[in-house]
């Protein structure tokens, strides 16, 4: 939730005193309800945030950058080389290596810094593996290194400064060949310089000799140019908010001077570009000439607006580029605030011999203010290698408890005990089922987090022990900002360890949040998250259970009275600024939150934790929301895009708040939001305090039924949910897919985001539009045929479909060649469910072939992973058979679930259906076959779910 | 009352099945309820019990559906439509939707639902049967007593009408009377003011000299009656002393004239002869209340009567003790026709002012007392004025945080237990239960706004109960209240069934 709530208590408080303030609250909420939008002003525009101006300013052109050839040391793991800007003589060490599976990373920090760069920690999940880089030739204009098979080749150009990544006559992508390639290097303050004295100054020769000394290879030569360093020191001019920066009433001290970093890529041949999500923007990424560049930086944004380039709540700085030819990759990893140019051109091909041609290109610059450029290129090929490649550096999404999958019910926010009570009742009064309700802030004592609100609150255990009952869960909120009050434990115990975020002069870091006065713990320690998880025992966090999971929100972190809704950049985190970690500091809020799930239960239980911001690496913590959404058709209509930037860039457990948060949903797009929730990765309904009640009974019995069906769906699918986040915590692969992930050569595809692909075989296209009698549906794959998931109804591929659609529901399609096991035995929760048989929906490709797979585990603990207890099957059809074998051997897992039903899409009518079990017993079938929608429907081979089994069909 | 029946069958049936002896089970497949027994019939092949199918018995509950309205598996999960009976013998028997069969939840009281899920379900039917019986025992308790009351209520609420009735005839007769008096003194005074005006228009400016000089000789005769009436020691000086008795002149509004003070009203003297006072007259006449009430100027009988009342006063002083601090609330009561009692007026007024008002009484609030009366009896206090008792009384509930004041047919407010403003959470709409029970529920609309909300709302459900009393206040939606409010005024006469249900236990 949003920034606007202060203001709201603002006027709650004038309400006591009479008249005058009460005069204050009426103006304020005049002011406010005029608010429609984000404030702008609230936030920066390139321009205001002096580095990346300055960045900017920087034209393509010639680089000042110069490769020293004679400084290059190749061993089995890297190639380093010196980078000289001959402009001031400052030297950068550029470090080369070939990762396993098809990667290259560049790193380019200071030669030799006057102090330490940030180097970004805890998001790669090992250092990545190594392939020896071969020298393949070298001359005095630069070398070229072989990366592998494939004639891939890495050429280093020394004047200036450039390297080409190459694949037999083709330039895959280029680094600095705009000469784009910045580095700020640090400097001594000029005005703290001016004033010491000499024999002061001399401490930075000093500092500057440890340096030098442990550096290995100072030539003479280098000496010699040290100096004329130094002399450039005072030679470079000083722009405006180089050492210092106002924004709004804020000052930021920059204690380290200017220390951005900026750099170029070009992707020839590439028209189409995705990821650096979170933007409330489409699918591709648009050009970002005239105007501002796509911002990453971690904000709390109230009221956020559609289409544009703004930063929002989380940042993953990787981009994908995509083309029928190929699918790359690139990983900026740095966690200052970071911003991304795109633009694109006709270049010329040098891919032929003959007369030049024209071609597309994207040219790409990032900029981050502080830290050290370390970049992977991911080279693909394809676009499932790009995901695999991304995971292996920094994981795949966790594997979610099975009834984090189903549907949560959320507002800000129930009252009290009864009020849980009675809207828990209200789902079964309805038969509508759902596994978790959440209590936002208001459940707190005061807003310190792992208390609970004595008056509304007083026996949670009797109220999550009431929940057990009905298999169901809750989510509370524990926001890491704490309530300074030195009656709060929390706030306590990380004041007298110590651990607390410090602001430039030492002092512990104090921001406005909730609470009001509130300290926020430096969660990049390390003995900070533990603490915090260890806080999650059933012990500390008085009156959990284990049916109690955890949200955190305001992680960006927001801190309402602190520049940009955000903390200040000269905050400390140890020794590092705020500045250096900003986008981290997400992260490592759930991050701690999900060890402390895990520990409380001795490493059993699988956690969920949901959070509102995030960087590179947040995946393997949980899921992410798209923040403060509106009830508005266009925000519904955002929320696909969003979540499939997301899923590009291995965060898969992504949804949007069903309904949308601010304001009020009409039934129409509060219906249609359901059924686009039902058929997105988090699926939760969530609305402000503020808003009236919109439980999915409260619109008349119409409504509530509409709602019903949407979510049964969900529930009916969960097999098929499961199964993909199974494959995406092994694979890495998105959950939630563009079309050209699954069609990479159909350049149709490549712009859609009004329809997307879960997994390979269902395709969903939402309704988002108000009062639609109909949409046009993209059926990819000429070819192939799809099937309507509800009539069954057979489509050909490689085709715009005309789809009229009523309120009942969207358009969902199965693709022709899939088998996809559903749940038909909707109950109250998953976990009612747990036992229930299985139906099979077989659905024939036009060659009379289908395959799929089921996943089967006990839904929430480590043991699939630790004691291999699971169930894996591949269902294949083909020659009028359709078998079940198992995938994984030395799996083990006994299920109750069994086969109840078989449906096979776009199947003649047999003359028998024989079911062979393992046992070697036969028996034979009965079954109905309907003419109209050529479905036959094999009943009830009551085969276990985990066994081999052979059905054969004689036509 | 639709609750009143159905707990009367349950009764009945609940004494009947413990009578009977129901907890025999009577052979039929699981989850068939004994009405339904005969379409189950073991020895046939089974129909499907919408007639679409028909399939071998040892298909029912076999864990398959195969009819469409789910009646081949009553007692499995089988089907998305199904039902499950549970006889809860002991208590009252019940569906349940088949997909809670067997899903680790105990629905039927007899845990019959839970058959082979691992669940162990307590069979607490007796129990609950013993505490439905007890509390519908009690609820029939409730009702009889309430319903006599209700009886005397509407007795009450007859002899009221007709007094009201007789008094509104009396008051109409009255006001017939006055209004004639006031058309006698309006023409007694046009006719008085006639040769006025006419100078008026002859000598427009002659005539404003004239008054200029009528109006310092009025002047000169106050301020000496003034002074006479300050000079209360009539020693011809009127000194610091006696001026504070006129608390009124206080300059600087903190309620005290202190000596200061009246000597700086004084021009700096401590006492002053007449013509000195003369001078001082004019920083005190702004203010000065005189200790002998004027005559009633006859032209305030030409205003309309309700504005007779010092209105303007009375809203502010109003406003000012209630911190109502919705300006929206308050020009919407003023826009009303006026329901404040005559008392209240008059305990706003100066003991002078209520003097005068008394002479004024005749005139003036015998139109108004018309008017409320008119308003009163034109409530719809239900078919049999059983709501009658209801007007012009107020309620009260206190809970952890606030005081929540219901008056019905008024308003309906909520004020801050420990200091704090009242919030109005509305005023009277209207009776808005279902059509067959429109009684039941009030709705109180148009309170305070809402910041990006709605304005404030309430409604009151009633319930039967000896007393009246509102017993429980929330808030399901965000400004929108809801009242629970036990009156005997809609108390159902209980049939009689007493001498039944007692043969039967």
């Amino acid at each position: 939730m949003g920034f606007i709530r202060i203001l709201i208590e603002l006027s709650l408080i004038c309400m006591n005193p009479p008249r005058m303030s009460c005069l204050l609250a009426v103006w304020l909420a005049v002011v406010l309800s005029g608010i429609q939008a984000v404030d702008r002003s609230n936030f920066k525009t390139c321009i205001q945030s002096s580095f990346c101006k300055r960045m900017r300013d920087v034209v393509p052109g010639h680089s000042p950058y110069r490769a020293l050839l004679e400084t290059l040391e190749l061993s089995n793991t890297r190639l380093t080389l010196q980078l000289i800007n001959d402009n001031n003589k400052v030297r950068l060490l550029l470090e080369l290596y070939r990762l396993q599976g098809n990667m290259t990373r560049l790193k380019i920090n200071e030669l030799k810094p006057l102090r330490p760069r940030f180097e970004v920690p805890d998001v790669l999940i090992a250092d990545p593996p190594t392939e020896p880089l071969s020298l393949v030739s070298q001359d005095e204009g630069g070398v070229v290194l072989s990366l592998g098979a494939d004639a891939r080749h890495l050429v280093v150009s020394a004047r200036p400064f450039r390297l080409d990544i190459v694949e037999g006559p083709h330039v895959l992508l280029s680094v600095n060949s705009r000469g784009l390639l910045a580095f700020e290097h640090q400097r001594p303050r000029k005005d703290t310089l001016s004033k010491i004295s000499s024999t002061v100054g001399s401490m930075w020769d000093t500092i500057k000799n440890i340096f030098s000394s442990s550096s290995e290879n100072d030539s003479e030569e280098v000496e010699a140019e040290e100096d004329a360093e130094d002399q450039n020191y005072e030679k470079e001019e000083d722009q405006a908010d180089m050492w210092e920066e106002t924004f709004k009433s804020h000052t930021d001290s920059k204690p380290n001077g200017p220390t951005a970093i900026s750099m170029d890529f070009s992707l020839p041949g590439v028209e189409h570009v995705y990821g650096i999500p979170e933007h409330a923007e489409n699918l591709r990424l648009k050009t970002t000439d005239g105007h501002d560049p796509y911002r990453l930086y971690n904000l709390d944004v109230f009221q956020y607006e559609l289409y544009n380039p703004m930063a929002l709540y989380g940042s993953v700085p990787v981009l994908l580029s995509h083309s029928t030819q190929r699918t790359m990759g690139i990983f900026w990893l740095n966690a200052a605030e970071t911003w991304v140019d795109i633009s694109s051109k006709a270049a010329e091909n040098t891919d032929s011999v003959q007369a030049p041609s024209k071609v597309a290109q994207t040219d790409v610059r990032w900029i981050s203010e502080s830290g050290i450029i370390d970049v992977f290129i991911m080279l693909g090929p394809k676009p499932t290698d790009v995901f695999a490649q991304y995971a292996s550096l920094t994981g795949t999404q966790s594997f979610p408890p099975l009834f984090a999958l189903g549907y949560h019910q959320c507002r800000w926010n129930y009252k009290d005990q009864e009020d849980v009570r009675s809207v828990d009742q209200g789902f079964d009064d309805h038969d509508i089922p759902y596994d978790f309700i959440w209590l936002d802030i208001e459940h707190a004592d005061g807003k310190r987090y792992f208390t609970w609100d004595p008056a509304h609150f007083s026996q949670p255990r009797e109220m999550l022990q009431g929940l057990v009952d009905k298999r169901r869960k809750m989510v509370a909120i524990v926001d890491p900002h704490i309530k300074v009050d030195s009656g709060y434990r929390v706030h306590k115990e990380i004041r007298s360890k110590n651990l607390y975020v410090k602001n430039k002069d030492g002092g512990d870091y104090e921001g406005w949040c909730w609470p009001g006065t509130s300290g926020y713990p430096d969660f990049t320690n390390p003995e900070m998250r533990s603490w915090w998880a260890s806080m999650f025992a059933y012990d500390q966090y008085e009156g959990s259970m284990e049916n109690l999971y955890i949200w955190n929100d305001m992680n960006e972190p927001s801190v309402f009275n602190g520049p940009e809704v955000t903390m200040h950049k000269d905050a400390l985190h140890g020794s590092w600024e705020h500045r250096d970690i900003h986008n981290l500091y997400g992260l490592y809020v759930q991050m701690a939150t999900a060890d402390g799930l895990i520990q409380r239960s001795g490493g059993v239980e699988r956690p969920f934790v949901l959070a509102r911001a995030f960087f590179a690496g947040s995946q393997r913590y949980g899921a992410v929301w798209t923040g403060d959404n509106a009830a508005e058709w266009s925000h519904l209509k955002i929320s696909i895009p969003m979540c499939l930037s997301l899923g590009l860039v291995g965060i898969s457990f992504c949804g949007a708040d069903v309904g949308g948060f601010f304001k009020s949903p009409s039934s129409e797009l509060l219906v249609r939001w359901y059924q686009t929730g039902a058929y997105q990765p988090f699926f939760r309904a969530h609305a402000h305090l503020d808003t009236p009640r919109r439980e999915p009974w409260l619109f008349g019995p119409e409504n509530t039924a509409l709602i019903r069906e949407a979510v049964r769906q969900r529930y009916a699918l969960l097999p098929y949910w499961y199964l993909l986040f199974y494959k995406a915590h092994g694979t890495g692969q998105p959950v939630m897919r563009p079309l050209w992930v699954e069609y990479p050569e159909d350049v149709t595809t490549f712009t859609i985001d009004d329809e997307y692909l879960l997994g390979r075989d269902l395709l969903v296209h939402p309704v988002t539009d108000e009062g639609s009698k109909e949409v046009t549906v993209y059926l990819p794959g000429t070819g192939g045929v799809w099937y309507d998931a509800f009539t069954f109804q057979r489509h050909e591929g490689g085709q715009n479909l005309y789809v009229p659609v009523t309120m009942s529901s969207i358009p969902v399609f199965q693709r022709g060649g899939s088998i996809i096991p559903r749940k038909n035995r909707i109950r109250r929760s998953s976990s009612c469910m747990e036992k229930d048989p299985y139906t099979l929906y077989v659905a024939l490709s036009p060659q009379g072939t289908a395959e799929g797979e089921l996943y089967i585990d006990d839904g929430h603990t480590f043991n699939y992973e630790q004691k291999k207890q699971f169930v894996h099957r591949r269902f294949i059809f083909a020659d009028s058979t359709l078998s079940s074998s198992n995938i994984s051997p030395d799996s083990q897992f006994s299920t109750a679930s069994w086969v109840e039903r078989v449906l096979i899409l776009g199947a003649h009518k047999p003359s028998s259906v024989t079911l062979k079990t393992s046992g070697g017993s036969v028996a034979s079938l009965e079954f109905d076959f309907d003419e109209a929608t050529s479905v036959l429907t094999v009943h009830k081979p009551g085969v276990n779910a985990g066994a081999d089994w052979t059905l054969l069909f004689q036509w | 009352m639709q609750h009143n029946v159905n707990w009367l069958q349950a009764l009945l049936v609940l004494s009947l099945s413990v009578t009977l002896g129901w907890t025999v089970e009577v052979q039929r497949p699981r989850g068939v309820p004994l009405t339904k027994r005969q379409f189950y019939d073991e020895a046939k092949p089974f129909t499907c019990l919408d007639g679409s199918r028909t399939i071998p018995f040892d298909r029912v509950n076999d864990d398959y559906c195969d009819c469409k309205d789910g009646s081949d598996e009553p007692g499995t999960a089988a089907c998305p439509n199904g039902s499950f009976h549970c006889t809860n013998a002991g208590y009252r028997p019940t569906f349940i939707p088949s997909s809670r069969i067997n899903d680790g939840i105990c629905d039927c009281c007899d845990g019959t639902d839970e058959y082979n899920s691992g669940a162990s379900c307590q069979n607490t039917c007796k129990e609950l049967g013993r505490k439905e019986r007890e509390a519908l025992q009690k609820l029939a308790e409730i009702t009889k007593e309430g319903f006599l009351l209700k009886q005397q209520l509407i007795e009450e609420a007859k002899k009221g009408q007709q007094e009201k009735q007789s008094r509104l005839s009396e008051l109409q007769d009255s006001r017939k009377g006055h209004e004639d008096k006031v058309e006698a003194l309006r023409t007694v005074k046009e006719t008085a003011e006639q040769p006025e005006k006419e100078a008026k228009e002859r000598h427009l400016k002659a005539w404003e000299e004239h008054k200029a000089a009528l109006r310092l000789e009025k002047e000169k005769a106050k301020m000496a009656e003034v002074f006479l009436e300050l000079d209360d020691n009539a020693d011809g000086f009127v000194d610091v002393s006696e001026l504070q008795t006129h608390q009124e002149l206080d300059p600087d509004g903190d309620g005290t004239l202190t000596d200061t003070e009246a000597q700086g009203l004084l021009g700096g003297a401590h006492k002053v002869d007449s013509t000195e006072f003369m001078n001082m007259w004019s920083n005190m006449k702004e203010k000065y209340v005189s200790e002998v009430c004027p005559p009633t100027p006859s032209s305030d009988l030409d205003k309309d009567p309700d504005s007779v009342y010092p209105e303007d006063d009375l809203d502010e002083d109003a406003a000012g003790e209630d911190d109502e601090d919705d300006d929206d609330d308050d020009d919407r009561d003023d826009d009303d026709d006026k329901v404040i009692s005559p008392l209240q007026v008059l305990e706003k007024l100066s003991v002078c002012e209520r003097e005068r008002w008394c002479l004024l009484c005749n005139a003036a609030l015998l139109p108004f007392s018309f008017r409320a009366l008119e308003k009163e009896i034109s409530f719809d206090f239900g078919p049999s004025s059983e709501f009658a008792y209801l007007y012009s009384q107020c309620y009260e509930l206190t809970t952890n945080e606030y005081i929540y004041r219901l008056c019905p047919f008024n308003r309906v407010s909520q004020k801050p237990k420990y200091g704090g403003s009242e919030t109005s959470l509305g005023s009277w709409g209207s009776w808005s239960g279902p059509e067959d029970n429109k009684y039941s529920v009030m709705k109180y609309e148009h309170g305070m706004g809402c910041w990006q909300g709605p304005n404030r709302s309430t409604t009151v459900k009633l319930t039967c109960g000896k007393e009246t009393a509102v017993v429980s206040t929330s808030e399901p939606s965000r400004c929108e209240y809801l009242m629970e409010f036990t009156t005997p005024a809609v108390c159902l006469e209980p049939p009689n069934i007493d001498t039944q249900v007692h043969d039967e236990f």
